[in-house]
């Protein structure tokens, strides 16, 4: 680590214990803003590092939110019967009860995603291009379906959570101390794993997988790892997102496909695929814009994401670091040799023309 | 060098994050007015609901504030409300109501669109200790959970079909047969709100001892369900209950009339916001509509008169609709009840109002409102309305009533009267 | 489950009555699919935002007859506009994303769904809205199998369209133009086709043939903004089960999906019927890598 990356991270951790101490009343959109980043850095090892645009990662998000919730209720209370609409019984925890079924409800919750990553791997990770993102986005759209079919945790009803014991405002903290803990956990994790044998081989089959299998790289597994790394994390925070809300259920809240399973799409192609402070840069803005603007667009605000992601996609591909790294390649470390630069200039503008 | 450049780009980015955040805290009375929150359905699935929902509580504030507004201490207070859309989403509910009273400092809370959202808006108000008075979350299970600062003035979703469901072994009783011999057919969409509705249904079925024949969820985008009705078609149930919100109703009121369904007695909910008369006018005649308010009803108030002159008062004000929807006028009732409350308690303070709202007992044109502990109103009964000759027609319960059951729905007439 | 399938081995009428459901609307659907197929083949563009555009064209259809026109009639206008929309949309969007990385087309067009909800949300409200063919109801076996006849006159409705886009595509000159593009766009150029018409003309045809499949799903469903993506879906299940320029392909596969939505509504219940649609396009696409994979190649 150099200097400056060393202040850089020393004051994002400043700014993330300060902010919910210096703005309380923000600490729920600040636990918001985490939870995007982590949605942008996680989709990001699929999409920007190993080149498959997934639009199905909420799967695991939502499925992290269930698995957490029956570990959480179905320790100390039959889920199906408090599940059911009919005759719903009151649950009451103990602090204990409430602390240890939420520990232990995290746990379970990445370690299934992890599980199901490795299942469903099976069936898409064989999917190219476009196929895989049609695919996973089927996957996606069938889960919340199957979900609000099965009525042991309530079908379309949803599932009141556990209510946290004590006070809101440490509440909001509690969470919010969760989120960012786990978010940076994820970016220190993929921060390593970029930069080793790993980052290179899902890099090199981004690139080119036909070859990179030629040159004996087991592509396979390294898939599978890249996409158990996804769900792992966004299960964690799926976990946290459900007891935040405080009742879930599977088409709105479980698998946003069109809300949040676009908007990791979204802020990671605005921040710059395929970098690693691109999808948190990205973030940062989205989340921001979104918070200030969006409510008071009453209704336009959708047509503005629309909008943001066609011309983010259309024109302006690159994302902000991508561009920055454009201009100024010499920031990022690049030597930019003058002729080469003009030579490849005019190959790729030939490209373009053909 | 580079990483100092990237530095200084960051630190930009997060004090403008940083500054974005950091807006005032509004007050909760600003000046002479008072301000009440609401996360409401503007866009998504209950957008057209939420919109109904809106009027009546724009509606409700335009008249308290012409008549002088709420009186506290000797100062006359104007109400205002802030909306934000929830976008028919749970998830957003619970951010947006964390918003406006952490971020906005709203201390008086009207309730969003559908059970779900009040689902999540519900522990939200309860941990701030924020009185919330809702006008749209029916389900029961809110009612059980023990909330201390959650009042809805509207009948909760049990009470839908009940009577219908009464009606139905009473018709059976009629004609000479067992209440047990009734076999229904069920066709519920897949949310909170129906789903309880439908326990509502399951419950007095067991009660009776009728028998499920069919017991189908509709899915989120339902535009077809024929497959339904043709199990409908070859099993002959006595009595179909539909519910699934304005286009549950809607697919339904097209199909039955297409497919020449001739179930003797049908029931659905939300009639009068799909208006299906208006759109599939003979072929809805017979059709069963539970209510939670009907503009026939002889309820009345200081603020609005009649439950007619609101319906009067509603339709000359806003253009669109045909009939007011019921979602609106316990809108309007769920603002009257704070004013009420202020009124009354003539302080500003959360813990007073909340005993206050608890202690209501009101006259409204939407009918009489009085809170059980759990926070459900119990003074309101629900009616049932029957399509008859194109219009509603209060049928059930029989204090109400001011038609008589059409009883075997007249089946015939949708084909015939088709074109 | 069980029950329900006794019901259909008891009294086979009933079958009848679901195929024919399911055949009628999977016309329309195959009219959708078809004009995905199109775009996708000819200019490799996957359009997301199909069946906004089918919502689109009902919305307008049904704009059209709330002002007094028959809807049926409001097919050519309709048609005439949407194709208009088409081509305002390539010039704005489409044309940048053509030859670019295949998950561009995918995402643009995604956000384009997106704000086309929301525009119709916007101007036409959230309210479900259905129009009045004005037609009768065709009753067969006592009562027991009801067609309305709208579903018949859009079936031969739709036949006829598919009779005249084969004519098209094989005898006029921007038929051959199109197919040419689609087997080798290089090759087409040099040859002197102006392949920016071509891709012009046939997103904007695609976009007027989803516009017709609209306005027959406003007299025979309903239409709500936020419906689109249902029929985005069938559409790519349709496709991606009969492949590219695969006509009769398309027809067979949409027919056979509208009964397959109709049996599992039937017998599994009407929770797995939109399951049923998203579930079958995962399963065909494993089936095909898994066929794939055998000759050690890959789907894309």
């Amino acid at each position: 680590m150099t200097r400056g990356s060393k202040i850089l991270h020393a004051g994002i951790l400043v700014a993330g214990v300060a902010a919910p101490l210096l703005f309380p009343g923000y600490t729920f959109q600040f636990a918001m803003l985490w939870i995007m980043i982590l949605f942008a850095l996680t989709w990001d090892t699929m999409g920007g590092q190993m080149g498959y645009n997934s639009l199905g990662n909420i799967i695991f998000f939502g499925f992290g939110m269930y698995i957490s919730a029956i570990t959480q209720i179905g320790m100390y209370y039959d889920v199906g019967e408090y599940t059911a609409a009919f005759g719903a019984i009151k649950v009451d925890f103990s602090d204990a009860q409430y602390y240890g079924g939420l520990a232990l409800g995290l746990v379970f919750a990445a370690l299934a995603s992890v599980v199901l990553a490795v299942v469903l791997s099976w069936v898409l990770l064989g999917l190219r291009g476009p196929y895989f993102a049609i695919g996973t986005l089927g996957i996606a759209l069938s889960a919340a379906e199957l979900t609000g079919a099965w009525t042991y945790v309530g079908g379309g009803g949803g599932i009141s959570m556990p209510v946290f014991p004590g006070e809101p405002e440490v509440r909001s903290l509690f969470f919010y101390c969760l989120c960012m803990a786990v978010s940076i956990a994820c970016y220190l994790f993929l921060r390593w794993l970029y930069g080793t044998r790993f980052g290179l081989a899902i890099n090199a089959i981004r690139d080119d997988e036909d070859k990179a299998e030629a040159m004996g790289l087991h592509t396979k597994r390294y898939k599978t790892f890249a996409w158990a790394i996804s769900a792992f994390f966004l299960a964690m925070i799926g976990a946290l997102f459900g007891n935040m809300t405080g009742f879930i259920e599977p088409m709105e809240v479980a698998y946003p496909t069109v809300t949040f399973g676009i908007f990791m799409v979204a802020m990671t192609l605005l921040g710059g695929k395929g970098t690693l402070w691109g999808p948190v840069i990205g973030a940062t803005i989205f989340h921001t814009l979104k918070e200030v603007t969006w409510t008071y667009l009453l209704g336009w605000q959708w047509i503005a994401l629309g909008l943001l992601i066609i011309v983010n996609v259309v024109y302006f591909q690159q994302g902000i670091l991508g561009w920055v790294k454009d201009r100024k390649p010499e920031w990022f470390g690049v030597k930019v040799d003058a002729a080469m630069s003009a030579d490849a200039a005019a190959s790729g503008s030939a490209k373009e023309a053909s | 060098m580079y990483k100092t450049k990237r530095t200084f780009l960051l630190a930009a980015t997060a004090s403008a994050v940083a500054l974005a955040f950091a807006g005032p805290a509004a007050a909760k009375v600003e000046g002479d007015k008072i301000i009440l929150g609401s996360a409401i359905s503007i866009t998504g699935k209950y957008s057209q609901e939420g919109k109904n929902a809106r009027d009546g509580y724009d509606l409700a504030v335009k008249m308290i504030n012409d008549k002088g507004g709420v009186k506290v201490g000797d100062k006359s207070y104007k109400l205002e409300v802030k909306y934000y859309d929830d976008e028919s989403t749970p998830a957003r509910t619970a951010q947006l109501l964390e918003r406006l009273i952490s971020q906005d400092g709203v201390k008086y809370v009207l309730g969003p669109y559908s059970s779900g959202t009040t689902k999540a808006a519900a522990p939200v108000t309860e941990k701030y200790k924020i009185p919330m008075v809702e006008a749209e979350g029916a389900s029961r299970s809110l009612f059980t959970q023990g909330y201390r600062y959650l009042f809805a003035v509207l009948s909760t979703s049990e009470q839908y079909l009940a009577s219908a469901i009464a009606l139905a072994a009473e018709t059976a009783k009629k004609q000479g047969k067992k209440p047990s011999d009734v076999r229904i057919a069920m066709a519920f969409e897949n949310d909170p709100f129906s789903l309880d509705v439908r326990a509502g249904v399951v419950d007095d079925a067991k009660k009776y001892g009728m028998k499920i024949v069919i017991d189908d969820k509709l899915p989120r985008d339902l535009s077809d369900m024929s497959a339904t009705l043709t199990k409908v078609k070859a099993l002959k149930p006595d009595l179909l209950v539909v519910s699934g919100h304005t286009k549950g109703a809607s697919t339904a009121g097209r199909q039955i009339n297409e497919m020449g369904i001739s179930v003797p007695m049908i029931a659905m909910t939300h009639c009068e916001s799909a208006d299906i008369i208006g759109k599939f006018g003979a072929g809805a005649e017979g059709i069963l509509c539970p209510t939670q308010w009907a503009e026939t009803l002889s309820y009345k108030d200081s603020l609005f008169g009649t439950a007619k002159q609101y319906n009067d008062l509603f339709l000359k004000t806003y253009t669109g609709y045909d009939t007011v929807p019921y979602q609106s006028a316990q809108a309007s009732a769920a603002v009257q009840v704070w004013a009420d409350a202020f009124t009354r308690a003539q302080s500003f303070d959360t813990e007073k109002l909340r005993d206050t709202i608890a202690a209501t007992n009101l006259d409204t044109f939407y009918g009489k409102v009085k809170f059980s502990p759990a926070g459900n109103n119990i003074a309101k009964p629900m009616v049932l309305r029957q399509v008859q000759n194109g219009g509603y027609h209060v049928v059930a319960p029989s204090e109400w009533a001011s038609h008589k059951l059409v009883f075997p729905r007249n089946a015939g007439g949708a084909k015939q009267a088709s074109k | 489950m069980w029950d329900n399938l006794q019901i259909l081995g008891l009294a086979p009428v009933f079958n009848v009555q679901l195929l024919v459901n399911g055949v009628l609307i999977g016309a329309v659907f195959a009219l959708a699919a078809y004009g995905l197929a199109l775009v996708w083949g000819v200019m490799n563009v996957k359009n997301l935002a199909q069946g906004d555009f089918v919502m689109m064209g009902g919305y307008l259809g049904w704009w059209l007859a709330e002002r007094g026109l028959n809807p049926i009639l409001a097919l050519l206008p309709v048609a005439a506009v949407m194709f208009a929309f088409g081509w305002v949309l390539y010039w704005l969007i489409i044309r940048r994303v053509i030859q670019r990385d295949l998950f561009t087309s995918l995402l643009a067009t995604f956000g384009l769904a997106i704000v086309m909800q929301q525009g119709l949300n916007l101007a036409f409200g959230p309210e479900v809205r259905t129009a009045d063919s004005g037609f009768d109801t065709r009753v067969f076996f006592d009562g027991m199998v009801t067609v309305t006849d709208i579903r018949i006159v859009s079936f031969v409705l739709c036949g006829l369209l598919a009779v005249a886009l084969v004519l098209y595509m094989k005898r006029s000159r921007m038929g051959q133009a199109i197919r040419a593009t689609a087997q080798d766009a290089r090759a087409a150029r040099i040859l002197g086709v102006d392949t920016e018409r071509v891709y012009a003309f046939t997103f904007s045809l695609n976009s007027a043939i989803c516009g017709a499949a609209g306005v027959l799903i406003s007299m025979i469903w309903v239409l709500q903004p936020f419906y689109g993506i249902a029929y985005s879906v069938r559409a790519f299940v349709i496709v991606t089960a009969a492949g590219l320029g695969n006509l009769p392909g398309v027809i067979i596969a949409a027919l056979g999906l509208g009964a397959i939505e109709q049996y599992s509504g039937f017998v599994l219940g009407a929770q797995f019927q939109q399951a049923t649609v998203v579930g079958l396009l995962v399963v065909i696409l494993v089936w095909k890598q898994f066929l794939m994979m055998r000759r050690r190649e890959n789907l894309q």
